[in-house]
């Protein structure tokens, strides 16, 4: 009952904080979907963390060390590190500045200028939806999860199905009610400051269950002995992981490249100077959130009770490791503190998203083909409430399906959205890329990606491999290949356009604006 | 050259993942940390620091000036 109350106590102080946002709310369209381009160095980096580490970083992390052993921080996280920086600095801040300068709020917004190309919007809308669904199904089943092991014991009788504990639906109805309404009242500022607020919590109380868990186990050295007596596999790559598959993981962090809601958030920095502090400390704070958490899963492999039961049994369901631990080894005090850290990081990823679709419902769908000049700021705002509603209404519904493994479920809507990567980084960097090219490339994705996740049973084979080789890097070479190959085949953009997006330097030297470097035709 | 020589870094830091040479050591550094996992974690560092030289060498400063430019078009707002 402790458990609860605490991490009730701390969603009703997000939810102050949401409303408090609110009181900067400066009326305007703009502000509610971009914080009116105000958003500092400190709040960026919070916001694009909290946004990108979800329940895969925290829940999904340990539970996947705790089958496969220490190799899942080098699949996901260091390459994370590199990977997400890369695309911050060469892609984000090249974003900024052309979605500052043509007014953007919407990734398809962009595209369709850039393309010239209606087509090409119509058939990114679904794709782009149909992936962050499943992204949001991940925040959704891994805070059920979490909330069902750290407070089971608590109503034996209500929820005698689910061993006292709250069910899914419960805290899933919960938590969708609470980031709905900050969202709701503070747009984007709303969910950036959340998010600033989440990234300090759960970082602190990750840090704060690293320790506790680790002398609950008699120290940190006495925890890997045992795993080295009992499961030495988990602390090596060894069978679990192939060389190509560790190698192929390399895409996976490219999706953050094309993720809608990350798009929204870059667009919100003051200045192109405001990315400085995100992409160095990125990579630090994803070190500093997931070693804890992978040895914590790997730990788990051989921690027992003092009964000499397993402390987490094999068998258990997915996605719940790192609450049972927290759940047996700490006091429910912590026990509370933790599991609102860790709906924190599930959270501060859930609201940019949920936010994200209802922006591009208004935007690149009713606003774009009812006409911009029918709808003033307050008539968007209060389409964008809605759609918000719809959004977080679906999703909810959709979570109340039999779960698949976080892990797995997120590593196919990463390949999704890492395949998309070379047409966006094409858009920014190479003149020749062409609208058929960008269409084309975007049906091949979207074709390979369906056969490969057919393939592997939509998510219920963990270990798919193709090839040997994780799937996103056959998409993305599918992808790659198509846009290059068609774009060289076909006509090049208008002038006018190619001027919009690469200006010409002035005759004297100075650059008029070269947001883009000049590179191919 | 030194932007291209960060960038070469870069490169160089990329290929250093595949840690083959760590695959099936169990070594735990400091008594507890698996050695294969302690060398991502200092990778991680590592990639900030690169990218801090990158910052530092290889900077986009036309972005900004071209972010703050009036628009051919009429913005959207």
């Amino acid at each position: 009952m402790t458990q609860l109350i605490v991490m009730s106590a701390y969603l009703v102080l997000l939810l102050g904080l949401g409303l408090l946002s609110h009181r900067f709310f400066r009326g305007t369209a703009r502000d509610y979907f971009l914080a009116s381009h105000s958003i500092g160095p400190v709040l960026l980096l919070m916001s694009v963390f909290g946004t990108t580490m979800t329940a895969f970083a925290l829940v999904g992390s340990t539970g996947e060390a705790f089958r496969a052993g220490i190799g899942v921080y080098g699949m996901m996280a260091s390459w994370s590190g590199l990977i997400h920086s890369a695309i911050f600095f060469l892609v984000g801040i090249r974003l900024w500045a052309i979605g500052k300068r043509h007014g953007y709020i919407t990734q398809i917004q962009y595209f369709r200028d850039r393309f010239e190309s209606d087509t090409l919007g119509l058939l990114l809308f679904p794709i782009l939806v149909g992936l962050v669904i499943p992204y949001l199904l991940m925040g959704l089943l891994g805070a059920g999860g979490v909330v069902r092991s750290l407070t089971r014991g608590a109503f034996p009788e209500v929820f005698a199905a689910t061993q006292g504990g709250v069910p899914p639906w419960l805290s899933g109805l919960f938590i969708c009610a609470v980031v709905l309404l900050y969202v709701f009242f503070g747009g984007l500022r709303g969910a950036a400051w959340a998010n600033t607020f989440q990234t300090c919590v759960f970082m602190v109380t990750g840090l704060i269950a690293f320790v506790v868990i680790s002398s609950k186990l008699e120290g940190v050295v006495a925890a890997s002995e045992r795993v080295l007596e009992a499961h030495p596999e988990r602390l090596i790559r060894g069978e679990e992981i192939t060389q190509l598959q560790f190698l192929t993981y390399f895409f996976i962090p490219f999706s953050v490249g094309m993720f809608p809601h990350l798009f929204q958030h870059w667009l919100t920095a003051r200045s192109a100077k405001t990315f400085r502090l995100t992409v160095v400390a990125h990579p630090i704070f994803i070190m500093v959130v997931w070693v804890p958490c992978i040895l914590i899963g790997v730990w788990a492999t051989a921690a027992i009770m003092p009964d000499g039961s397993p402390v987490v049994p094999s068998g258990v369901p997915p996605n719940t490791e790192l609450a049972i631990m927290v759940q047996k080894l700490t006091g429910p005090l912590l026990a509370g503190l933790l599991g609102a850290g860790i709906l924190a990081a599930i959270m501060s990823s859930l609201d940019s998203q949920f936010f994200c679709l209802g922006t591009m419902f208004t935007h690149d769908i009713v606003t774009h083909y009812f006409g911009e000049a029918r709808f003033d700021d307050r008539g968007r705002v209060r389409l964008a409430r809605c759609f918000i509603v719809g959004v977080v209404a679906v999703t909810y519904l959709l979570s109340l399906a039999q779960p698949r493994h976080v892990f797995t479920l997120g590593i196919w809507c990463f390949s999704g959205f890492a395949s998309l990567f070379p047409l966006v980084f094409a858009s920014i960097y190479w003149r020749r890329v062409t609208r058929p090219g960008a269409i084309a490339s975007v049906v091949v994705t979207a074709a390979v990606w369906l056969l490969l996740f057919q393939a592997g049973d939509y998510g219920g084979d963990r270990g798919y491999l193709f090839l040997g080789m994780m799937p996103a890097a056959t998409i993305f070479a599918c992808s790659l290949v198509t846009l290059v190959g068609v774009s060289l085949f076909t006509a090049p953009p208008s002038e006018k356009t190619l001027n919009k997006y690469f200006p010409r330097k002035q005759l004297g030297g100075a650059a008029v604006a070269a947001a883009a470097p000049v590179a191919g035709g | 050259m030194k932007k291209k020589a960060v960038y070469l870094a870069i490169l160089v830091l990329a290929v250093l993942h595949q840690d083959f040479w760590f695959w099936d050591d169990s070594t735990l550094l400091f008594g507890f940390l698996p050695v294969g996992l302690a060398y991502h974690a200092v990778y991680s560092l590592v990639a900030a620091l690169l990218w801090y030289l990158a910052l530092v060498f290889a900077w986009p400063s036309d972005a900004e000036a071209f972010a703050e430019q009036a628009p051919e078009e009429t913005a959207r707002e």
